[in-house]
């Protein structure tokens, strides 16, 4: 069989979304944040609400979202993006909001604008990738580093007595009375891709719906910063972070969930 | 139809905005300004003209709802005060780098710190100069009466959007608290979404449709080069500012041997100090900036050159506006400043005795 063969219509099983640009991702080989974008684009594709879904993107490595993701787009300066997101949503209440954040932007910095959109039940989307460091500006310690981690401001590892334990943001906002649907996904494997993907389709429907915040949390890898191939980040994501940041359904439908082992 | 009302300076500027059309409004509570919130909440415009009116959680967190709003090509407004005026800086900084349209209101108090609640105008430098980070400037208005307060909400949303730039408004405590007589215009529309997209729709984000590339907000480049080139598109638009918006007021200017400049309620001080001198004898006039910046520097050139022998910059600071006053005169006259700090408003008299100590001895 040839080539030729093979490349039609009826064999395709699979495009890139139009909703991502042709720009070369400018993420690290092995980075979650690429499949990250590409979900949350197939999501808005899938819906149908590319015409109606602006996206606000953070600092922090995803600084650059707007390259890739083919949508209009607004660039918040850091941690701001839920502030943002709440005058976007308020000002134009029939179009589809989210922002895309990390955890130092989210977690840090970002704390109070977090929880007030959060509190006030915004009707926007979150999604968050927590991969536990400051990626863009060389692998600091973020909120969310684990206990003994190492980074370049905890060289000796995180330890309570200085920098508290890690904080666990999502399980935080879960407890606010305008959170809808929270839970915790990663984009490791083709299976968690899925998943993810089916709670990001179902935030936006939810924000679409005026249900209030939709948090998705990915957690995620960050392989420059964890000074480790790509493979190994992702094994040792899966032995340390899922740990502390278990996969699943923390908030369903504006009601805490018990299990949230994945 | 006009109408006319006795309120107060805050007041009168929630009500301007509301009448203007304005899309939305942003803020959190800090004296001598709260009233601008308070009186929007209580009109609640969002059941006649649909304005959106929301308390932030703090100054940083409004300052970026403006700058959502405005990204979305929306008519947006906030205000504060000095130490909340601070902290909106740096969204004021991302505003004019990412060149958004928006309307900032400063009812300026004594600082520095906490300070004071009470008047002051020691808040110039960082209305004029920049006060953020990097090479912008903002378009700044300067009222010196209520009826001003609410004119100026319609001009200063003219020029945010002819510039697409920030535009500050700076008031002081006084002209804030005190309550005058004020004509409204009549109620406009907001901008209906069709509007909004032909007048604003090459840059906002309203949302990509088919038949145009996706609008981005952004202040970022990590080109270098290209990052020079948007510099110079921003000096170009300062530029233009300086030479088609530059406004004042003259009282008594034609004659004067020695002339006052003064802003805000020191201009409203400075009126009853000139009707003393000149009740004296003295030839003395006062010119009033309205913009300070663009700020009328070839105006206070044009009285050196016609021999005016001293100016008296008078402000409720230690000494800010008038290094402009000096860098227009450029050494060809004697130039003072007289001011009060902390919150203490001079009265005519103390600015008399300083015109006849500092300026004419
Ligand atoms: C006000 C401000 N402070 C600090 C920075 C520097 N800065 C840029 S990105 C970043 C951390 C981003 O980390 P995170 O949100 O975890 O995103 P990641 O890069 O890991 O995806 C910091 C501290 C900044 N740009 N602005
Ligand atoms: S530094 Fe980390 S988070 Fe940033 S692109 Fe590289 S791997 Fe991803």
């Amino acid at each position: 069989m040839d080539l030729k063969d093979i490349i039609k219509p009826e064999n395709l099983v699979y495009t890139k979304t139009k909703n991502m640009t042709d720009k070369e991702l400018s993420y690290c080989p092995g980075c979650g944040h690429g499949t990250a974008h590409m979900i949350t684009m197939e999501a808005v594709e899938e819906l149908d609400i590319t015409e109606k879904t602006i996206g606000v993107a953070p600092v922090g490595c995803s600084v650059l979202a707007y390259e890739f993701m083919n949508i209009d787009m607004q660039q918040a300066a850091h941690g701001r993006a839920p502030a943002v997101a709440t005058a976007l949503s308020r000002v134009m209440p029939e179009k589809v909001i989210f922002t895309y954040q990390g955890d130092g932007d989210l977690a840090a910095i970002g704390t109070a604008e977090t929880i007030h959109a959060c509190n006030r039940g915004e009707n926007i989307v979150i999604i968050f990738v927590n991969n536990g460091i400051y990626g863009m500006t060389g692998g600091q310690m973020a909120p969310t580093t684990l206990m003994g981690m190492k980074s370049s401001t905890s060289p000796y590892g995180r330890t309570a007595e200085q920098n508290g334990n890690p904080l666990k943001m999502t399980e935080l906002v879960a407890q606010l009375e305008g959170t809808y649907n929270v839970s915790r996904h990663a984009v490791h494997t083709f299976k968690h891709v899925k998943k993810a993907k089916k709670a990001i389709k179902q935030a936006f429907k939810d924000a679409m719906d005026k249900k209030g915040t939709q948090v998705v949390e990915i957690v995620s890898n960050c392989n420059s910063g964890w000074k480790m191939t790509p493979v190994k980040s992702n094994e040792w994501m899966v032995e340390n972070m899922f740990p502390y940041y278990p996969l699943g359904q923390i908030k369903k439908n504006g009601v805490l969930v018990n299990n949230s082992k994945d | 139809m006009a109408e006319v009302k006795l309120m107060k300076g805050n007041e009168a500027f929630a009500e301007a905005a509301i009448r203007v059309g304005a899309d939305a409004y942003f803020g959190y509570p800090i004296t001598p300004q709260s009233e601008v919130i308070e009186y929007l909440m209580t009109a609640q415009p969002h059941l006649t003209t649909g304005m959106v009116v929301l308390q932030a959680e703090s100054e940083v967190a409004a300052i970026n709802m403006v700058y959502g709003a405005a990204g979305a090509g929306k008519k947006v407004l906030t205000s504060s005060s000095s130490p909340g005026i601070s902290l909106k800086l740096e969204g004021i900084s991302y505003m004019a780098g990412a060149e958004l349209p928006a309307v900032i209101l400063n009812v300026v108090r004594g600082g520095p710190g906490l300070g004071t609640i009470q008047p002051s105008q020691a808040d110039y430098f960082q209305a004029v100069k920049g006060g953020g980070h990097g090479d912008y400037k903002m378009l700044v208005l300067a009222p010196s009466s209520v009826q001003e307060m609410a004119d100026f909400v319609e001009d200063a949303f003219d020029a945010a959007f002819k510039y697409r730039n920030p535009v500050m408004i700076l008031s002081d405590g006084v002209i804030g608290q005190m309550m005058e007589k004020v004509i409204f215009k009549e109620q406009k529309d907001r901008w209906t979404e069709k509007e909004l997209i032909e007048i604003n729709g090459s840059w906002a984000t309203t949302g990509k449709t088919p038949d145009r590339e996706r609008n981005v907000i952004t202040s970022l480049d990590l080109d270098s080069h290209k990052m020079e080139l948007h510099n110079h598109k921003l000096q170009a638009k300062y530029k233009q500012m300086e030479e088609e918006e530059v406004r004042y007021e003259e009282f008594m200017c034609d004659d004067a041997d020695y002339i006052m400049v003064a802003y805000g309620s020191s201009a409203r001080i400075a009126q009853k100090t000139l009707n003393k001198a000149r009740a004296k004898g003295i030839k003395v006039g006062l010119l009033r900036p309205i913009t300070l910046f663009p700020y009328p520097t070839k105006v206070i050139h044009k009285y050196t050159e016609r021999g005016v022998k001293g100016f008296l910059s008078v402000e409720m600071s230690a000494g800010q506006m008038v290094e402009d006053v000096r860098l227009a005169v450029n050494g060809k006259a004697k130039v003072e400043h007289f001011g009060r700090n902390g919150g203490i408003i001079p009265s005519p008299t103390e600015v008399l005795d300083a015109l006849e100590n500092q300026i004419i001895k």
